[in-house]
């Protein structure tokens, strides 16, 4: 339904201005957009900043092409929206009356496209792909958004340059969902709207304000690279898309014998029917990545046959009768199950500062539901990689910091497991981490897994730490999170 | 242009004055004023005077329901609360402050937006715009893309496409939305002196008109005194309870 007048994609050319964007090369033809690399004939003037740009002009095929024209309307909503590094900066965009297009950042890097066509991948290959993925995630659905379409093609990574960069930007936001601005799409489809193999349950159920169903398609992308093959095949039609709602796929262990039993746990968490057995939140995910030691694991990563017929029957009557729940919106569900880190000083702090601690913790605990809990101490040592870490003296002082660690949060365990009534699996790890400044471990810990909020003791009054400056004034100032410093209550004489 | 849209401000020169001083901070150059400036509240003179300094300065004012029978007095199909402040209020007013009123028109059109107190059908019947359906009907009636309507009190955005798939939308406060121009919008700001929403704070909206982009705001304002004035001027205590609850 572009208007008359209106310039035509197709009939665009090399050279050729528009709105002060002048069009260098045509870089994709796909069937839904056009993709030119473009620069700006003047950069200060616009206002455009410094970066490679390229400018996304939508396919309109005929009259009346709701899919196309209503993406690229929800897109051009939802990009200016944005910011960050995973997500390609906006840049300028023209409407329909005249010429639908967006300019945005140009990503360097490739697309997983590429590595996709090569699975089953190297399995460390295949963490680093899933922890970088559900980071940008995260970041997304903390501004908000759902993605809905998360698949290879729509995930690429920055160039990454002497270790800095490398990171997941996903691309295409024309099936995302905004929580805080009108949902565009909302009356348009009669059938549900994804990528058929990534799509998850409750999108086939229509429901598209579930931050979780982002995590069941980044588990669908998991489970390809790692086995070579589609959990849920590439289904044509709504019959076929709605066997993901009861038949459960073949365990990745059973295609790939060398898939450790805490990826398996990882990917068919992400692949459960109900969002509520999923991981609530895609930090929680990259964390699971990035922590394989600490996942917890259930029946899920032993599992090797499908569920029998009974099983199939049982899941295929509850999936008849699903409805699909209310859900919060993508922000306020990962505000919902934060990242807690208890960094401690656990061999150096007095008892009652500790006491103190664990008592500021468990409240947090007692009032996010969803929250995990990483518990951590920080092993001195003199410099990395001169200190001889795996000598028997190194070894048995780490093993002692994570005893003593255990040690402290029992109460809290203890808390935890009689609110629920079984042991809080997942909700609680472990961390010793080794290195010559506690105050920068801590910082980098935090920022590497997403934490939401540290909780840790404040330095105690003696005259050589106050020389020395404190651990908690260092992590208050350098931290990209929340942070609570405790103080143990002075006895009064 | 940046226009702040502010409706239903019923006499309350508490949540008028935050909300303008607000509006001017947030760089709104030109108010729009959507109906219902009177009743319920207890400053109406102070209020027709304010909008009769805007309007003179270039400001877009429409009638709204409780102007029209503070103009044309009590109508015996009023409920007796009614009928009680309409009379008080419009014992308030100066015959010329009367008169100002009275020369309010229903609507205003500029290029193509719409403004309105009720709705685009028929704006003298005061029909309400509840849900979608309704929203539809009104939308139907312009040839407008963008309409600006109060009356429900209750900030809500709808949207319809050529191809007659409409949408509606609670909006959060301060959040810009950017109202593409490939479908039609109907935006409600909320009621800027008598929210019903459950919460007690002003409601307005700013719609930058070359962006195309709006923004619906709300401003915590010094209810209880409002409210106590309301009380002091023997009007109704429901109305002053109105104010403090937001509903």
């Amino acid at each position: 339904m572009a208007p008359e007048g209106a310039a035509r994609p197709g009939a665009l050319q090399v050279g050729q201005v528009i709105d002060g964007f002048r069009l260098e090369e045509r870089t994709h033809q796909g069937g839904m957009a056009t993709l030119w690399r473009v620069t700006a004939v003047d950069p200060q003037a616009q206002g455009v900043p410094d970066l490679p740009l390229i400018m996304k002009l939508p396919r309109i095929k005929g009259g009346d092409d709701p899919t196309t024209i209503v993406g690229f309307e929800v897109e051009q909503m939802i990009l200016p929206a944005l910011s960050g590094v995973h997500v390609p900066r906006f840049v300028a965009k023209g409407d329909f009356t005249r010429l639908p297009y967006i300019v945005m950042e140009r990503i360097a890097g490739p697309s997983l496209r590429a590595r996709f066509d090569a699975a089953p991948l190297p399995l460390d290959e295949v963490v680093q792909i899933g922890a970088k993925v559900a980071t940008a995630l995260h970041d997304l659905h903390r501004q908000h958004v759902v993605h809905l379409d998360v698949k290879p093609s729509n995930i690429m990574f920055r160039p990454a340059v002497d270790g800095q960069g490398g990171q997941a930007v996903l691309i295409d936001f024309g099936l995302s969902r905004h929580d805080q601005l009108p949902d565009l799409l909302e009356e348009e489809f009669e059938l549900p709207m994804g990528t058929s193999p990534y799509m998850s349950p409750e999108q086939v159920q229509f429901v598209r304000n579930d931050p979780r169903s982002d995590l069941f398609s980044l588990g669908v992308l998991l489970y390809h690279l790692t086995t070579g093959t589609r959990p849920f095949g590439a289904p044509t039609t709504v019959r076929g898309l709605r066997q993901r709602l009861y038949r459960d796929p073949v365990s990745p262990r059973s295609l790939r014998a060398d898939c450790p039993a805490w990826l398996q746990e990882v990917i068919l968490r992400c692949l459960e029917v109900d969002p509520a057995q999923r991981h609530q939140t895609a930090a929680q995910l990259a964390f699971d990545l990035q922590n394989p030691d600490q996942v917890a694991l259930t029946e899920r990563a032993e599992r090797l046959a499908r569920s029998g017929r009974l099983g199939v029957m049982r899941r295929w009557l509850a999936a008849i009768g699903h409805e699909s729940k209310h859900v919060v919106g993508a922000a306020e569900l990962t505000a919902r199950s934060p990242i807690l880190l208890a960094a401690l000083d656990i061999g150096g702090a007095q008892p009652a500062l500790l006491e103190a601690v664990r008592h500021t913790v468990q409240r947090l605990l007692q009032t996010e539901p969803g929250a995990r809990l990483a518990c951590l101490a920080v092993m001195k040592i003199n410099r990395i990689g001169m200190d001889e870490l795996v000598d028997a003296d190194g070894a048995s002082r780490h093993l002692n910091l994570l005893v003593q660690l255990k040690h402290w949060a029992r109460p809290i365990v203890q808390a935890l497991a009689s609110a629920n009534g079984d042991a809080p699996a997942g909700r609680m790890t472990f961390h010793v981490l080794e290195a010559p400044d506690a105050a920068a471990a801590i910082i980098d810990y935090a920022h590497k897994n997403q934490v939401d909020h540290i909780v840790m003791g404040a330095r105690s009054s003696g005259g050589l730490r106050r020389y020395l400056g404190s651990v908690s004034s260092r992590v208050v100032a350098e931290s990209d999170c929340t942070v609570t410093v405790v103080r143990a209550l002075a006895t009064r004489d | 242009m940046k226009l702040a849209l502010v409706a239903d401000l019923h006499a309350n020169r508490e949540a008028v004055t935050a909300v303008l001083t607000h509006a001017q901070a947030s760089g709104a150059q030109r108010c729009v004023f959507l109906g219902d400036f009177v009743g319920y509240g207890a400053d109406p003179g102070w209020v027709v005077d304010l909008l009769r300094e805007h309007v003179a300065r270039g400001a877009i004012a429409v009638l709204g329901n409780h102007d029209a029978a503070v103009v044309q007095g009590p109508l015996p199909s009023m409920i007796p609360e009614a009928r009680q402040v309409v009379a008080w209020t419009r014992a308030q007013l100066s015959p010329a402050q009367l008169e100002f009123m009275a020369s309010l028109p229903l609507s205003v059109t500029e290029q193509d937006l719409l403004f309105v107190h009720a709705n685009a059908w028929s704006p003298a019947d005061w029909g309400y715009i509840v849900n979608r359906a309704d929203a539809v009907r009104s939308l139907q009636s312009t040839a407008c893309q963008i309409t600006f309507c109060g009356h429900t009190h209750v900030p809500a955005l709808y949207h319809l496409t050529a191809t007659g798939k409409s949408g509606d939308f609670s909006p959060t406060p301060g959040v810009a939305i950017p109202l593409s121009a490939q479908r039609r919008w109907l935006a409600i700001p909320g009621s800027c002196g008598q929210p019903r929403d459950g919460d007690p704070a002003a409601c307005y909206a700013l719609f930058d008109s070359d962006e195309r982009i709006l923004t619906f705001q709300r401003v915590p304002y010094d209810h209880d005194a409002a409210a106590a004035k309301v009380r002091a001027a023997g009007l109704p205590t429901s109305l002053a309870e109105r104010l403090i609850h937001g509903a």
